[in-house]
């Protein structure tokens, strides 16, 4: 009989690199304003710059989460999300139209009622909008991708022209509410009020959307869902029900970005839905199909790098964006943290 | 003879067979059976769109492709023309090397767009096909020096092409028989030949792959195909007869600019008339194209009408309102996605 052969396992520490490796995402957003910073002659423009690529990303942030989060749980992808943004915006522009003594007057108070008022009826509108669309466009074709492509590209083409139909084809003006109009100086740059306001609010949610997802029973059946389906109904939760749920809050959300995005833009036209789509849609495939945080993390990017890019060389910002999801695809062909795998 | 030319694919309905025959008389003579300006530009656009729709069913109906960038390569064609014409000046041979040109930088372009992105799921390549045709549209609009930005450029095209020529004094059928005519010709002979390649693709056995590769991948590639390359096949070929029939878009309207080829409402265009004519038949691009054109020349008439004779009654007027004609075709859309999946054709088809 020979002896047991000596077994001493040893164990090795994670090297720094792999250390690293889980953060990389996260790193890459200090990483380009880094870059930006060393491109950027001026440092004042800079940090406007920076200021303003934050804003954007946050904004897109807010439209995209809905997307991503829907796709991750029920495998639909909605063409016809831009058509939330549009509809979103156009309420919320209605509304603050309707309130001019609200929006007018140079209270602080009063000019943020307003907003709360815009932006509560946009979400509202758009709440509903998705449950709709969810019953009449999206239900009918669960499991067909071709088919979700398009008909919900047809929700849009509808919507677009149904917007047309109650607004009229002219774009409106807006102006922000009066305490958020103008720049404050800070280290010689000047940074539009709105757009800190706008960083702030994008701050918030996030974190509010990862509270609810990490620390709330409902959170945990959304990721449970993203990650496994079938296993979560087999443990007895109907996934239906809160496909529904998320659609709409997703919906929700769209409305509240083009709220926020009309007041950075200062106008709406019916076309404005598709045009964001397509950034919506670049930070949806680099963050990683169904990651909220890998949205946040793209967003910020896409934001940050079309804001450079504009400054540095005008003519090549959204072709910028591009080159930016093609490497990241490079990388990571499944985007940057791909939470969907079994699927 | 037929059978050759068809393929072997015929319309296998009387009622398709009649609208189809119906379109082809219509078209090859359109200059003598509806004489005007206006009904020409229609006849040229609906033969057009025939070729291009017919080579985006050859990615969407027989590969199951969804790409949103088919109106880049159109642009391409167009583009090459131009481009051509303006530094080689005019002539028959400018506007060869153009469309050749054009049409090997879309198979180039489409080649490395498919081996980019077709290995990921077709949504992927949806979404990433629409930013890069956006991104497209951008760059061709700001690149003002080059492509004459939004404003677009205007072709010169050999004078035998023009209105200023005229074969013969007397009018033939009461209808002049000038350059514009000829022009007229080169585009409907060239969709029709375009067409009949594109029949002939989907019938050979490549086309029956790539119907199996729609149907079902997984399984296509158990059998032994290469469903990438197959597919990558489809796409470049469907983006050489984009670029040629973008080609013949840019001859026949001597003009080029981003609204015309690039937009993506042209691109909406496309998919409204596949999916309303018939996916995976070819013969739906036919009736796609012309209902679509035929609507978005004619219906808005038609619904001017509608709305004076409404104005009494809330919104309705609005819904009517001539510039809304895309809401209905929208409906349209939505509603054959649903119901009628194999569009107008499948239709005909179906009941014979």
């Amino acid at each position: 009989m020979t002896a047991a052969p000596d077994h001493t396992p040893t164990m090795e520490r994670l090297t720094l690199a792999q250390q690293i490796e889980p953060w990389i995402p996260a790193l890459l957003v200090p990483a380009l304003i880094v870059l930006g910073f060393i491109a950027i002659p001026a440092q004042s423009s800079w940090l406007t710059l920076t200021v303003s690529g934050l804003a954007m990303g946050m904004m897109i942030f807010i439209m995209a989460s809905g997307l991503t989060v829907v796709f991750g749980l029920m495998d639909v992808i909605n063409f016809g999300h831009g058509a939330f943004v549009s509809v979103g915006a156009f309420v919320g522009v209605t509304v603050l139209l309707l309130l001019p003594q609200l929006t007018g007057a140079p209270s602080l108070l009063a000019n943020l009622l307003a907003l709360v008022l815009a932006i509560a009826g946009a979400v509202v509108a758009t709440a509903l909008m998705g449950w709709g669309f969810e019953r009449v466009i999206v239900m009918p074709v669960y499991g067909a991708h071709l088919k979700q492509i398009l008909v919900t590209m047809g929700g849009l083409i509808i919507a677009e022209q149904l917007i047309l139909v109650i607004w009229g084809p002219d774009e409106i003006f807006l102006t922000r509410p009066e305490t958020l109009k103008g720049a404050v100086t800070f280290m010689g740059a000047a940074i539009e009020k709105y757009r800190l306001v706008a960083v702030a609010f994008g701050l918030v949610l996030f974190a509010a959307m990862i509270w609810v997802l990490r620390s709330t029973r409902i959170g945990l059946i959304v990721r449970a869902g993203v990650e496994n389906g079938e296993m979560v109904e087999a443990l007895g939760y109907r996934l239906r029900v809160v496909f529904v749920l998320v659609f709409v809050a997703g919906s929700a959300l769209a409305g509240l970005g083009g709220v926020m995005w009309a007041l950075y833009q200062e106008v709406v036209t019916a076309h404005m839905g598709q045009e964001i789509l397509i950034l919506v849609f670049i930070v949806v495939i680099i963050g990683g199909l169904g990651s909220v945080e890998g949205c946040f993390i793209g967003a910020l990017l896409v934001g940050l790098l079309q804001n450079y890019v504009a400054f540095l060389e005008p003519k090549l910002a959204l072709v910028s964006n591009i080159g930016l999801m093609m490497i990241i695809l490079l990388w990571r062909p499944q985007g940057m943290m791909p939470v969907v795998k079994a699927k | 003879m037929l059978y050759r030319a068809l393929s072997g694919d015929f319309p296998r309905s009387v009622v398709l067979s009649v609208v189809l025959l119906a379109i082809l008389v219509g078209l090859a003579f359109a200059p003598f059976l509806f004489p005007g300006t206006r009904s020409l530009e229609t006849a040229a656009r609906i033969c057009i769109f025939i070729a291009l729709v017919a080579s985006y069913d050859l990615m969407l109906g027989y590969g199951g492709i969804v790409s949103f960038a088919h109106t880049v390569f159109f642009g391409i064609g167009a583009y090459g023309v131009a481009l051509a014409t303006a530094n080689l000046g005019r002539g028959f041979d400018a506007l060869l090397i153009g469309s050749l040109t054009g049409a090997v930088v879309a198979a180039v372009l489409a080649l490395l767009v498919a081996l980019f992105s077709l290995r990921v799921r077709a949504i992927f390549f949806a979404m990433i096909t629409l930013a890069v045709a956006s991104a497209v549209a951008v760059l061709v609009s700001q690149l003002s020096s080059i492509t004459g930005g939004e404003d677009g450029l205007n072709l010169l095209i050999p004078r035998e092409l023009t209105p200023a020529v005229k074969f013969a004094e007397e009018r033939f059928l009461g209808v002049r028989l000038n350059g514009k005519l000829l022009n007229y010709y080169l585009v409907f002979f060239g969709s029709l030949a375009l067409f009949l390649v594109l029949l002939r693709v989907v019938n050979s056995p490549f086309g029956r792959v790539l119907q199996a590769i729609r149907e079902n991948d997984f399984r296509a590639e158990a059998i032994g195909y290469r469903v990438v390359i197959y597919r990558t096949v489809a796409t470049c070929i469907a983006a050489v007869v984009a670029s040629l029939a973008g080609s013949l878009f840019a001859i026949w309207l001597r003009y080029v600019g981003p609204d015309t080829t690039l937009s993506l409402e042209i691109m909406i265009d496309i998919l409204l008339m596949v999916v309303i004519g018939g996916m995976g038949t070819m013969y739906g691009a036919v009736i796609g194209a012309t209902l679509f054109v035929i609507a978005q020349n004619y219906l808005q008439n038609l619904m001017g009408a509608a709305s004076e004779m409404t104005a009494a009654v809330p919104l309705l007027p609005h819904l009517l309102n001539p510039d809304r004609w895309l809401l209905w075709l929208g409906v349209l859309f939505v509603l054959s996605v649903y119901f009628f999946p194999t569009g107008v054709v499948g239709r005909l088809r179906g009941r014979a």
